[in-house]
């Protein structure tokens, strides 16, 4: 071609041919060379319209103009081609990259809170909510705050009701509930008005079965001041079963008897599994008994330090493990010291 | 406390269905646990009314081809006698007879009535169906208890009271509901069924029947002079009620009787013995009859004939002894209250009776006790015995001692009905302080304030007389209320107001009042800081990948023993010690919490390799046996085992996890704490590696031990040796004290940072942690990051020699750092650490 004569037409025959080549290119890499031979510094096309000069010069502007738009369409062309290449190159790394779905995922090791802990999480914030802080006390007793200041009595029936481990240090047990809180949250905030909730590990001398534990976690509430009404006690501890067991679940209060507290009661909630139809888990009642609870025994407000003329309370107590097997379906309390990680893991 | 619903009928009028009634019961405090059927619908089997008849024998035939089988002719109420075949033993003593003058009542099944099968024991039923029996075709059938579902007794045909109603339905006169009752304490005074009624009637708007005892035959000789009662300790025995019913015959108690008794738990014995716990059951009294004549051969002996017995009732003397009626020989504590005479003792008071005393077949005179004792010393005694009775169980929940006459009275009325014989006048009573009646003034303020409620002052008065309260009303709005002699659970002065509260409020319906929300002042708000950063410590744990586990609080010593390898000096820090443990495996309150770890990492391994696990709880430490109470210290524990990534088709680092793997764990704890300034020291402990442990530095305060467990241990615990388990114990009041209450951040670098790295050869023993200290001392403030990404050994840097690789960061505040002045500080570092450890930069 050097040596045919320069001419719009040899431009156009040129053009063509590198179009022609063009449309056959299907990889990047052929496409670069393709734009090296027509387009790059040395060209065919690029030569081809230096060679402007060999031609007469009235011939010369028009043959520049023409040039240019051959120049442009091909660069145009090639801009066209190499998109299509690359969403082609792009689908087909895709289709290559594809993986099984279907293949498990990498495992996060993740840790987990106990469900005591997770239970009795939920149970302090709904209490927080309601303006009820939290306030400990030790596992070790005394007689005196575990059973006397609680208006049990030595040699009272009402002990009966609680299997206690005793130790070698006379009057000194393990608590047989949170209740000792009670009186020494009194003790310590009187006469300031008292809204406190008080969790604990708590023991009782029995054969570990399905059903019962040498130890367990409870929650006490205390609320004392100058104006505490029954009604509040059912109002707040209604409040609580619908958040704790689901809005528009049915409670019930039955009389019931605690030393330290009087009137005395024990709320039940309408059975989680079946809604009060009657099942194994509610033993037929359609009633799941889930705390006790009642107004602060006058003799407890004395003992906390409070006069039971002026001040008045309730209190109330529930066992988490309880509650978490209810929420859980959970049918051996032993899974909770069990520690078999293959429960745990399920929370 | 199970309640026949036939009997407590005799006493309150009930309209409501029991299924109401058990509910009712239970929302007032009386919780019904379970409701047993017999006979009626609802029972496992309900008797056929049209099948299961009170049938009339009217003679007894021999059968003419067997002579183990009778004929029965039986009276069922219908137009023509019916024929059975039985083979019942009590029906022989009649063979030949006609009995129709001796009204023999016994329940008849008619063909095609279901029963249950008297010859299975598996409760299996079947339909009554005629069949021939040794050639005499037999239809129907005389039952057994058995047959009937009341017992498994299958020894004869069922004899009903004669005065049974011929051809009423079976149901009508045996069926009942059994209301099984959970008695609280407070509520002993429902240990009766009289008890119950009262309950019911208050709750339902009815009155109680009293039984009548005002006619009472005292045809007998006078008892006075006959026999004297005297009481040692008025306060623990305030009453001693004696009767004497002469002449009476022992035997079987009425059918009736005997039912009821079964019903309520209890087994028939003779009419005395049944009498004296049907007296104790209907009104709550219990009672205790002995054997007169035994008394007065005893008082022959120790006074004379012609003088008296005498009763004395005192605490055990040292030594003394008794053989009580379960004919166990029992040393009696010098607490204990007995029923004696001058030669010893009859029985422990309130308790159980003598074997020697005991009513028995052929006792002709008995003389009936009917007392009260102290409810605290009859519990002690109980307890000191180990030795629980019906009598026991009331007297020790408290029985008034207004009781006691009315229980003799009742007794010594249903003896004579049903033993015969008579009861001697002048029936002896001791009561030398009766208790006055108590008081409670009831502002109605205090019923609102208290309930929150305005209740009617009718409503209010209406209650408190339905339970039996007199009610006296001041018109000042104070009702002045006098408590009955049963309701011991009732109290003086503001606890007594509190009582009657109560009764209002049970009563009246909790589901009645309706739900509020307090009104009162809001307390101070308080944050609990212990537990904000307990939570905080366990949140940390969860995201660095631990599942938090909770162990037994109670463990043993030798458990403990076993974290310290045999030749350690071994633990004798006192132990918080149960008298009454459950097991030996837990008889103390723990002193470390990896005990009970390690054996939740040894159970997990045995079925998956990797376990790591936190626990947080306290540790109960004595500082010497003469502390009363423990210090409870909050500690952590974490133990790891196993590869540190599971095996997966992905690949993973499956090398096992060591001593910085725990390290790490716990540099994460300390920064998420945002606790300084914080080291780690080589220690020693008997529990672990040597070598491979450290201690966690707070400044110079030691917060708690941790590393690789000694193998001692981990072999002691059952824990497989192919890989290492790592652990820490910290004390976490230490630990926590040391965070702050806030915490500034850096701002970010507004010019880029410039990274070196640089690696120094040290001599083996400098720790790693000294050459970063003096790095970052030697830096200075523009050299920000020092991170170790190697250690080398070997022949290239000399033995005893290790290369440390670091990368450094270097950043100004205020420009961006030249190559030429990083330069400078890296040299600076270099020349530093020449000097102070003898290090060089590696070529």
């Amino acid at each position: 071609m050097p040596d045919s004569p320069q001419s719009i037409e040899t431009l156009d025959q040129l053009a063509a041919q590198a179009l022609a080549e063009l449309t056959g290119i299907s990889d990047s890499q052929t496409l670069e060379h393709w734009h090296t031979t027509y387009l790059g510094r040395k060209g065919k096309v690029t030569l081809a319209v230096r060679r402007v000069g060999e031609l007469p010069k009235e011939e010369r502007p028009a043959f520049g103009q023409h040039a240019n738009r051959v120049k442009q369409q091909l660069e145009a062309a090639y801009e066209e081609r190499a998109r299509l290449i690359k969403a082609q190159e792009m689908e087909r790394s895709l289709a290559e990259g594809a993986v099984d779905v279907t293949l498990p995922g990498h495992p996060v090791l993740r840790g987990r809170l106990h469900p005591s802990i997770q239970t009795l999480r939920r149970i302090l914030q709904i209490w927080a909510d309601m303006g009820f802080q939290v306030y400990r006390s030790r596992d070790v007793e005394t007689d005196e705050y575990n059973f006397q200041l609680l208006n049990f009595p030595p040699h009272h029936p009402a002990r009966d009701m609680q299997d206690t481990f005793y130790t070698t240090q006379p009057d000194v047990l393990l608590r047989t509930h949170t209740s000792p809180g009670q009186i020494h949250a009194m003790r310590a905030y009187c006469p300031q008005p008292i809204r406190v909730v008080l969790p604990g590990m708590c023991y009782r001398y029995e054969q570990i079965t399905a059903r019962s534990e040498i130890q367990f976690h409870q929650v006490e509430g205390l609320a004392v001041g100058y104006h505490i009404r029954f009604t509040d006690l059912k109002g707040t501890l209604t409040d609580f079963a619908q958040r704790m067991f689901g809005a528009g679940r049915k409670t019930r209060f039955r009389a019931s008897y605690f030393p330290f507290t009087e009137p005395s009661a024990e709320m039940d909630v309408e059975c989680i599994l079946c809604h009060g139809k009657g099942c194994r888990l509610c033993k037929y009642t359609g009633w799941l008994e889930i705390l006790g609870c009642g107004m602060v025994h006058p003799v407890v407000l004395q003992n906390g330090g409070y006069d039971p003329t002026i001040y008045s309370g309730y209190a109330f107590g529930m066992g988490v493990e309880r509650i978490a097997m209810l929420c859980y379906g959970i049918e051996d309390i032993r899974y909770f010291w069990g520690n078999d990680l293959r429960f745990l893991e399920q929370f | 406390m199970k309640v026949p619903l036939s009997w407590l009928k005799d006493y309150v009028d009930i309209a409501l269905p029991v299924t109401e009634l058990a509910e009712r019961l239970t929302l007032a405090g009386l919780e019904v646990s379970s409701i047993q059927y017999l006979g009626i619908e609802g029972a496992e089997l309900p008797w056929d009314r049209e099948r299961i008849r009170v049938g009339h024998i009217l003679a007894v035939r021999p059968h003419p081809n067997a002579d183990r089988l009778v004929l029965a002719d039986v009276d069922y109420g219908a137009d023509q006698i019916e024929t059975v075949v039985t083979g019942a033993p009590n029906l022989f003593p009649y063979l030949g007879q006609d009995v129709r003058h001796l009204n023999l009542k016994s329940p008849f099944a008619l063909e095609g009535a279901l029963l249950f099968d008297g010859h299975k024991d598996d409760g299996s039923k079947m339909v009554l169906k005629g069949r021939p029996v040794r050639g005499i075709m037999n239809r129907h059938m005389l039952c057994s208890e058995k047959e009937l579902g009341i017992s498994d007794d299958h020894t004869g045909i069922l004899i009903l009271d004669p005065d049974a109603p011929t051809g009423a339905p079976l149901a009508d006169v045996l069926g009942t509901a059994v209301l099984d009752i959970e008695l609280t304490p407070s509520i002993a005074r429902c240990a009766s069924i009289i008890g119950v009624a009262r309950e019911v009637a208050a709750l339902t708007g009815q009155r109680v029947r009293y039984p009548d005892y005002t006619r009472l035959p005292l045809e007998g000789a006078s008892l006075s002079g006959r026999v004297v009662i005297e009481t040692e300790e008025a306060h623990l025995n305030p009453r001693f009620c004696a009767a004497l019913i002469e002449g009476i015959q022992i035997k079987p108690s009425p059918y009736w009787m005997q039912l009821r008794l079964r019903l309520a738990g209890m087994r028939p014995i003779n009419n005395v013995v049944d009498v004296s716990n049907y007296v104790m059951l209907e009104v709550g009294q219990p009672n205790h009859a002995f054997d007169y004549d035994v008394l007065r051969a005893r008082a022959d002996r120790y006074a004379g004939p012609e003088r008296p017995i005498r009763i004395i009732t005192r605490c055990a003397r040292e030594g003394e002894s008794i053989r009580t009626l379960d004919g166990v020989e029992r040393t009696l504590q010098p607490f204990t209250m007995l029923v004696t005479d001058p030669a010893g003792p009859l029985s422990i008071g309130g308790i159980m009776g003598g074997a020697e005393s005991e009513v028995h077949e052929n006792t002709r005179n008995v003389l009936l006790e009917a007392a009260a004792w102290d409810f605290i010393n009859i519990r002690r005694s109980v307890q000191a015995y180990g030795l629980n009775s019906e009598a026991a169980y009331r007297f020790s929940r408290g029985v008034h001692p207004s009781q006691a006459w009315w229980g003799a009275l009742r007794a010594a009325q249903l003896i004579q009905q049903l033993a015969g014989g008579v009861i001697a006048r002048d029936i002896l009573d001791y009561y030398p302080a009766p208790p006055p009646p108590v008081h409670v003034d009831l502002p109605m303020t205090e019923v609102q304030r208290l309930l929150g409620v305005d209740l009617p002052r009718q409503e209010v008065r209406r209650i408190l007389e339905a339970l039996e309260f007199q009610v006296e009303d001041d018109e000042q709005g104070v009702f002045h209320v006098t408590v009955p002699d049963h309701r011991m659970d009732i109290g003086t002065g503001v606890v007594g107001r509190a009582d009657l509260i109560e009764e209002i409020a049970r009563i009246y319906g909790y589901d009645r009042f309706p739900n509020t929300q307090i009104e009162d002042v809001m307390p101070p708000q308080r944050d609990n800081l212990s537990l904000l950063h307990e939570e905080r410590i366990r949140d940390l744990l969860i995201e660095a990948g631990l599942q938090e586990v909770m162990t037994y609080r109670l463990t043993a010593p030798q458990r403990e023993a076993l974290l310290l390898p045999p030749n350690a000096s071994p633990e004798e820090r006192p132990y918080v010690t149960l008298t009454n443990p459950i097991s030996p495996e837990r008889t103390v309150m723990r002193h470390r919490l990896l005990a009970g770890v390690l054996d939740v990492l040894a159970q997990n391994l045995r079925h998956r390799e990797r376990v790591a696990v936190f626990e947080i709880g306290p540790v109960f430490l004595l500082p010497s046996e003469q502390d009363v109470l423990p210090d409870e210290v909050p500690t952590l524990c974490i133990a790891l085992s196993g590869p540190r990534e599971l095996v997966t088709w992905h690949g993973a680092d499956t090398r096992p996890m060591d001593f910085f793997d725990l390290k790490g764990i716990l540099e994460t704890l300390v920064q998420g704490l945002h606790i300084r300034p914080v080291s780690f020291r080589p220690a020693e402990h008997p529990s672990y590696h040597p070598g491979r442990t450290a201690h966690l530095l707070v400044g110079e305060e030691v917060i708690g031990v941790f590393g690789q467990l000694h193998p001692w241990v981990q072999e002691a615990f059952d824990i497989p040796s192919q890989r290492p388990v790592l652990a820490a114990e910290l004390d976490l009041r230490r630990l926590t004290a040391h965070i702050p209450a806030y915490f500034t951040v850096r701002p970010l670098p507004r010019f880029p940072a410039v990274r070196q790295d640089i690696a120094l050869v040290v001599d083996e023993n400098i720790p790693a942690q000294r050459v970063e200290e003096a790095i970052l001392q030697a830096g200075g403030k523009m050299l920000v990051g020092v991170q170790l990404f190697d250690v080398y050994r070997g022949a290239q840097i000399g033995s005893g020699k290790k290369s440390l690789a670091y990368t450094l960061t270097f950043n100004a505040e205020d420009r961006t750092l030249t190559d030429e002045e990083v330069a400078r500080i890296q040299a600076r570092i270099v020349r530093s650490l020449e000097a102070s450890l003898g290090a060089r930069l590696r070529g």
